[in-house]
């Protein structure tokens, strides 16, 4: 047999080639299939990029007319920004390589192949920075682009914004993946992945308590700036000298301020080279070994048992598919850390969101008027249909897409796709209206709102809720990703944010439906001081109603009839 | 138990299942070869109810699939190649579950699912979640699951795959013993000696037609091969590659 030569070994471009060339296919299909998916995807992002810049170009004009602040808060928020990112970089980090490095399925071919570990190594790096950090790249444009206009940083500005920050990357993404390394030598990959999930999730809910906690609206306040020789002097001393973020928030500023000093940029590059450096040693040196456990450490019992059988008692009277149906949906949600963990971030943001309530200065001093209160409740009822859309887009809309790689099971058995669809509707949708009585209850009790407006509030939410939940599901059918494994990533597809948009047009309707009604209860309760139920309040109350009802049960109509047209 | 008028499916322009009439009867073993990408698993999917046809009828047990898909469903047990199944779940609550979907619970379904894990030597495994079973394992357990309601026709695609040897021999006992008690099977293999020795009759699928049908002697009979065995037939019907092209190949 003729000896095999390898004649030259492959390089970094070629294995990574899978991966671009995937991207454009999935680029030219998306092109010939849906132009409208990629205006309407140009479009929210392109609201949304705008608005970001909005704010940075109006916080950082209204900073430069301070007069000495003006050169150094915006270094300081800069910094604080370029820390943030970071932050949320590491840990993005930190996950993307557990399965870029670990668990991907082209590891095996890699393995067997007769590839370089260091091309592997730098490959795969290439690989867990891209996806760990597009979505901070694109935060960050908005921010510097401001930067570079209000400080009139000049044509170059973005090759300098771009210098300060792709070190950076390059450093958060080295530390994540030897961090990982680390990990995964010491508990297997897929533990790992749980463990990181909780880590994760309890990190974001940290800051977001944090963040609120600081209170920053208080800084606007002008008893905030009492002190302002002290405030200068923090302003003007780095906060974290240390760190590359602070140094890429120096090369900044110091090219819009005109300022020569060579260190930062040196000092950054030098780190990131350093990193890839000791992350590629520490590749070589365990890399094999954790590889070779990352394949092991499936979880193989279960626990909390006792909760299974509460739960069996309590769908006791379903029939036998629905309450098998329900049960396994449960299951298996509280057995994926993934999954559940995400409810800790929902019960902090819950309770963030009556802290903000509650801190509303409405009962801090003089009176405040009859139509302010009910003001305010009412568009509370509109934020708390906002975020149980939110809630739903995560929780609900995913449901039908998870099914993805079972659909054979289901598809074959005699299982109608309206029985599959109603168990999940109700194991969506029951939760949900225990969180939406909670919130409203709970804000409009913090509100002090009239017996009126609870009930107007209580009623629309349990109508809303029924039908963003159905819309959820539906949506889910019609733009499901039955190939996406992890379930947090399906609220961000093309489908979720479709969802989002219908329920918040839909939520946006029922508002400006009720809003006559409730004018006309301010009004009768000045003139008259109470209520006065007229032909207008009981037909707008049953224009929301039938609308509610009608998008419940249409949606879900829809959503069984897409069910059977999927052909899988 | 098992007839197909004209059944066709399409993906755009591509045909993957062109207009294939077939009757599989009650107590008969039906193989069906082809080589890969020929559309037996399309066939397979479109009788399970997974696939719409594009065209043509399926008929379970004298049920139109189309029209009547749940009646026709609840009589029929499918396994597929690949063996997906819920992580997160137990062995014994995947099978309750499946047990389920067709309407099943109670203490009989208890019974019947300790005996098919039992069978499929899955018993000790029963309370672990299926995340940790090997493919194998989790192929076993779909074959078990597909048996809890008791079908009346199997349609199962590529079983040996991923068994060991003990399983792969229970599996053809128990097809034959199906069959011998009046059930029917329809079998896609690529093991030939499989088909051969297990199969009442078999068909070849090829480019979505099937190309010939019938038991081994009439097989035999249609191509003209005297006694050759089924592998030598097969790759007759559906073309091989010569020995020069693979010398070429291995000398580079």
């Amino acid at each position: 047999m003729a000896e095999a030569v390898l004649r030259r070994e492959p390089g970094l471009a070629r294995i990574l080639s899978p991966k671009w060339r995937a991207a454009l296919a999935r680029f030219r299909r998306g092109r010939a299939g849906a132009l409208g998916k990629t205006l309407v995807l140009l479009g929210v992002g392109g609201v949304f990029w705008s608005a970001l810049f909005a704010i940075a170009y109006r916080v950082l004009v209204a900073a430069r007319a301070v007069p000495d602040l003006g050169l150094y808060l915006p270094g300081k928020v800069l910094g604080a920004i370029l820390l943030t990112f970071g932050s949320i970089l590491l840990l993005s980090n930190v996950i993307t390589s557990l399965s870029t490095f670990f668990l991907a399925k082209d590891l095996d071919l890699l393995a067997a192949a007769p590839v370089d570990w260091l091309r592997v190594y730098l490959a795969k790096l290439a690989e867990t920075i891209v996806h760990s950090s597009w979505m901070v790249v694109l935060l960050a444009l908005p921010i510097l682009t401001a930067y570079g206009i209000v400080y009139a940083g000049g044509p170059l500005f973005p090759l300098v914004a771009a210098a300060a920050l792709a070190p950076v990357l390059v450093i958060c993404g080295a530390l994540g993946s030897a961090l990982t390394l680390v990990l995964v030598n010491v508990f297997p990959a897929r533990r790992t992945r749980d463990l990181l999930s909780l880590i994760a999730i309890g990190a974001a809910a940290s800051v977001v308590v944090l963040l609120r906690l600081l209170r920053p609206e208080q800084l606007v306040r002008p008893e905030g700036f009492q002190n302002l020789l002290d405030f200068l002097v923090t302003l003007r001393t780095p906060a974290n000298p240390y760190l590359p973020t602070e140094w890429a928030a120096r090369v900044v500023m110091n090219w819009l301020t005109f300022v020569a000093d060579p260190l930062p940029p040196t000092v950054l590059w030098l780190t990131a080279a350093a990193t890839v450096v000791i992350g590629a040693a520490l590749h070589g040196a365990l890399y094999r070994d954790g590889y070779s456990k990352a394949q092991e450490g499936a979880e193989r019992f279960v626990r909390g048992k006792r909760w299974s059988l509460a739960a069996h008692r309590f769908v006791g009277f379903l029939p036998v598919q629905t309450r098998e149906f329900v049960l396994k949906d449960l299951r298996i949600f509280f057995r994926d850390t993934t999954q559940w963990s995400q409810l800790i971030l929902l019960a902090v943001l819950l309770i963030v969101y009556l802290f903000n309530i509650q801190a509303l200065p409405l009962y801090t001093g003089e009176r405040v008027s009859f139509l302010l209160v009910t003001l305010v409740t009412f568009l509370n009822l509109g934020l708390a249909g906002f975020v149980l859309a939110a809630i739903a887009a995560r929780f609900v809309f995913p449901a039908i897409s998870l099914e993805g790689r079972q659909l054979w099971l289901l598809r074959s058995s005699p299982l109608p796709p309206r029985t599959l669809l109603w168990s999940k509707y109700w194991t969506g949708a029951v939760p949900l209206l225990v969180v939406a009585l909670v919130i409203t209850v709970l804000t409009n009790l913090l509100l002090r709102a009239s017996p009126f407006m609870m009930a107007l509030s209580v009623g629309t939410i349990i109508l809303y809720t029924l039908a963003t939940c159905a819309l959820a599901l539906a949506f889910g059918a019609y733009y499901p990703q039955f190939d996406t494994e992890n379930a947090a990533q399906i609220p961000t597809s093309f489908g979720g944010l479709v969802f989002m948009m219908s329920s918040v047009t839909f939520l946006a309707v029922v508002i400006v439906v009720e809003a006559r009604p409730v004018l006309n209860y301010v009004r009768a309760m000045r003139e008259q001081g109470q209520p006065r139920i007229d032909a207008d309040m009981v037909l707008a109350m049953a224009v929301v109603a039938a609308l509610c009802l009608a998008t419940t049960l249409g949606a879900l109509a829809a959503g069984a009839r897409r069910l059977e047209e999927i052909d899988r | 138990m098992i007839q197909l008028r004209g059944l066709t499916k399409r993906y755009g322009t591509f045909t993957a299942v062109n207009a294939i009439d077939l009757e599989v009867r009650r107590g008969e073993l039906f193989g069906f070869l082809g080589p890969n990408g020929a559309g037996k698993t399309t066939t397979l999917r479109m009788i399970a109810g997974i696939l719409k046809p594009s065209g043509g009828t399926v008929h379970v047990a004298g049920i139109d699939v189309e029209r009547e898909p749940l009646r026709a469903k609840a009589r029929l047990g499918y396994i597929p190649d690949r063996p997906f199944v819920y992580d997160k779940l137990t062995g014994a609550e995947f099978m309750r579950f499946v047990a389920a979907l067709y309407g099943q619970e109670g203490p009989v379904v208890e019974r019947r699912i300790d005996e098919l894990l039992a069978l499929f030597d899955l018993a000790q495994w029963k309370h672990e979640l299926t995340e940790s079973y090997s493919h194998g394992m989790r192929q076993k357990l779909i074959i078990a699951s597909a048996l809890a309601h008791r079908p009346e026709v199997i349609v199962v695609d590529e079983p040996m795959v991923g068994l060991d040897p003990k399983s792969a021999r229970l599996l053809k006992d128990l097809f034959r013993e199906f069959v011998g008690r009046g059930g029917t099977v329809l079998m896609s293999t690529h093991t030939l000696e499989i088909a051969e020795a297990m199969c009442d009759r078999i068909g070849i699928i090829l480019g979505g037609r099937i190309i010939a049908a019938g038991t081994m002697d009439e097989l035999r009979e249609q191509t003209q091969a005297g006694d050759l065995p089924l592998e030598e037939l097969f790759l007759r019907l559906t073309g091989g590659l010569h020995e020069g092209e693979l010398s070429e190949i291995l000398d580079g």
